[in-house]
């Protein structure tokens, strides 16, 4: 297995995230979401890093990975797409906008096209039903959509 | 109309800086109080303001904190539960967003009246510039000692950690919360041990709602009569209610609790989208019952809904006009309780895969003459038989939906019984 490690820069900031918690593994979270970050995604090498740093079996840290949906155990695309699908996006058409992008970007639901430029994903709700149909971007949350919205949201960020 | 309390700030630009909060009256309360008051007194304060958990369980706020243990050694801890993940849930998004000291001086005077000089703002995962903004403001609050040791210069010290979950509904179950801000899977705890005897790393643990702690400094500064006469009887002052679906205006509407649900979603949100009539209405996040039309008086407060067999949960509204198909809605709420199972109890992991799985048939035109009989048996084996309340959460809108709309389940099955297969599988574990 490849050895890895943190840049220097990310272990400075690991150490700022442990000193946070009375108890070491409950930087757990954290210490993933840096990872990921720093990694691309959790692989079985980053499970067996994280495990060293925090002092718990790696089994440990593989049972938290696969539990949350969050993390990426495999690299994804540049440009994450998640769907909403939860009942207020349901009710106002989002399967639509989901058949639209899976065609516009010839992709699955669930998979990252070949170029690496995006994943496309459904999601449960997003805490956003007032702007249903809605979706999430990497890190931003775009609303009230149609295909004139999404068309616009691919523009900018090609 | 009444007067706002934390929407108000919703409207005012830059609310959530230090500068703007404090220009509309922030941070006094909180150093009176370190001055002036005892944190008994705080806690009797908010115990007689009849403010009631707003994440969901709508247990008394006050009553909560009077559970720690006055004699313990272990450190307190408070916990403030940003997890909103119940879908039709969005208001705390808003509260941190805009009232974001707002709910840093909630938490100072909370964390004051249960002697805990450490908080946690557990917040959803996907909620990443929510987070980034109370990193930021928590900076901002330490720099000018509101934050850290002997805050406001009192020997109080406290400071708050925001601790992002990762995309699990379960998370914002109290103990799984715990369980997970531990750096554990999110597995729900049995209880007792509650969590204000034995919490997280097993301390006196205080978990409350965003919207409950952000109420909190209103009640302190203004009084617990004037809060509990802004509600109704058992459950004081005003709440953030979210209205989505099929309505014209969807948003956060701020009201007296025990307002009518017809006048949230006629009056505020703009009436059924398009003046269509009205097929079906959630009340209060997808794992209440459904309403039909005709239930729409209700006051929206815990205890007039439980008279009606619903419950207000998180106030999430959920507006259906005449041409939803209650079937699907049924499907796409029962597919999310479905996939957020953490599995532990085997009623709840297995009986949200059937019924998912009976209902998508149904969908698809194979609907069997005993499916409907088989869902009810399938919530009621998970009623009451589970660790944690999500069990309840499916199985509550299963019998709801089809005992109020029957007529449309019955329609989803071919009456020569063409679509049904003969094949047994595994539902005949059922009978
Ligand atoms: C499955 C499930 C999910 C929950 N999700 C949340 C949530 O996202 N946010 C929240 O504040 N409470 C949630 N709760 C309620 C919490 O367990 C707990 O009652 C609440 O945070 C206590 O705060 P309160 O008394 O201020 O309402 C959830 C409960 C269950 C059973
Ligand atoms: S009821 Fe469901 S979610 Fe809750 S502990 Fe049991 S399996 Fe997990
Ligand atoms: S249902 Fe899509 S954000 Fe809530």
């Amino acid at each position: 297995m490849k050895k890895i490690e943190f840049s220097k820069k990310a272990k400075k900031e690991f150490n700022t995230i442990v000193g946070r918690y009375p108890e070491k593994r409950a930087a757990m979270l954290p210490t993933l979401h840096l990872a990921e970050k720093e990694f691309g995604c959790i692989s079985p090498e980053v499970e067996v890093y994280v495990g060293e740093l925090l002092t718990v079996p790696a089994v440990k840290v593989r049972e938290v990975v696969t539990f949350y949906t969050m993390f990426a155990q495999q690299p994804r695309g540049k440009y994450h797409f998640q769907i909403c699908r939860g009942i207020s996006c349901d009710l106002l058409g989002c399967t639509k906008i989901r058949d639209y992008l899976t065609e516009k970007l010839t992709l699955e639901v669930g998979a990252t096209s070949p170029d690496s430029k995006f994943t496309l994903s459904e999601v449960e709700c997003l805490g956003a039903c007032e702007t249903a149909p809605m979706m999430q971007v990497n890190e931003d949350y775009y609303g009230k959509l149609s295909q004139k919205s999404v068309d616009k949201i691919f523009r900018k960020l090609k | 109309m009444a007067e706002k309390i934390i929407s108000k700030f919703f409207d005012i630009r830059d609310s959530h800086t230090i500068d703007v909060y404090m220009k509309h009256g922030g941070y006094k309360t909180i150093q009176k109080t370190l001055k002036k008051m005892k944190p008994a007194a705080v806690i009797d304060e908010v115990l007689k303001s009849n403010l009631r958990g707003l994440g969901g369980a709508g247990f008394p706020a006050g009553r909560k904190w009077s559970f720690i243990p006055k004699d313990s050694s272990k450190p307190k801890y408070l916990i403030v539960n940003a997890d909103e993940s119940e879908p039709g849930t969005f208001k705390d998004r808003y509260i941190i967003d805009h009232f974001t000291h707002g709910l840093f001086e909630g938490i100072m005077l909370a964390a004051y009246a249960i002697g805990a000089h450490q908080c946690f703002i557990y917040i959803r995962g996907e909620y990443v510039r929510q987070a980034e903004r109370l990193v930021k403001e928590i900076e901002a609050a330490r720099k000018r000692g509101f934050l850290g040791e002997g805050i406001f210069g009192s020997k109080y010290d406290l400071d708050i950690v925001v601790h992002r979950g990762a995309g699990a509904y379960i998370c914002g179950e109290e103990t799984a919360l715990l369980e997970s801000l531990e750096g554990k899977k999110g597995f729900p705890r049995m209880k007792p041990p509650f969590p204000a005897i034995e919490g997280v790393f097993g301390c006196p643990t205080i978990v409350n709602n965003v919207e409950t702690i952000a109420y909190v400094p209103a009640i302190i500064e203004r009084g617990a009569k004037w809060f509990a006469d802004l509600g109704c009887e058992r459950s004081g002052g005003l709440r953030l209610f979210g209205v989505s679906g099929h309505v014209n205006k969807p948003g956060v509407y701020e009201l007296p609790v025990g307002t009518p649900l017809r006048e949230i979603i006629y009056n505020h949100a703009g009436g059924v989208l398009n003046g269509k009539g009205l097929k079906a209405v959630i009340p209060g996040g997808s794992s209440s019952p459904i309403l039909t039309p005709d239930e729409i008086d209700v006051n929206m407060d815990c205890d007039s809904l439980a008279e009606i067999d619903a419950m207000l949960g998180s106030a999430g509204v959920i507006v259906m006009d005449e041409d939803t198909d209650i079937v699907r809605a049924l499907y796409v709420v029962t597919r999310f309780y479905r996939h957020e199972s953490c599995g532990q109890c085997t009623p709840c992991r297995e009986g949200t895969g059937w019924a998912e799985r009976i209902l998508k048939r149904m969908l698809d035109g194979h609907g069997r003459p005993e499916d409907i009989d088989n869902l009810f048996r399938i919530a009621g084996n998970i009623m009451g038989n589970t660790i944690c309340p999500l069990g309840d959460a499916v199985a509550l809108p299963l019998k709801s939906y089809i005992t109020k709309f029957r007529e449309d389940f019955e329609k989803r099955i071919p009456v020569d019984g063409a679509g049904a297969s003969k094949q047994r599988d595994s539902l005949m574990l059922l009978n």
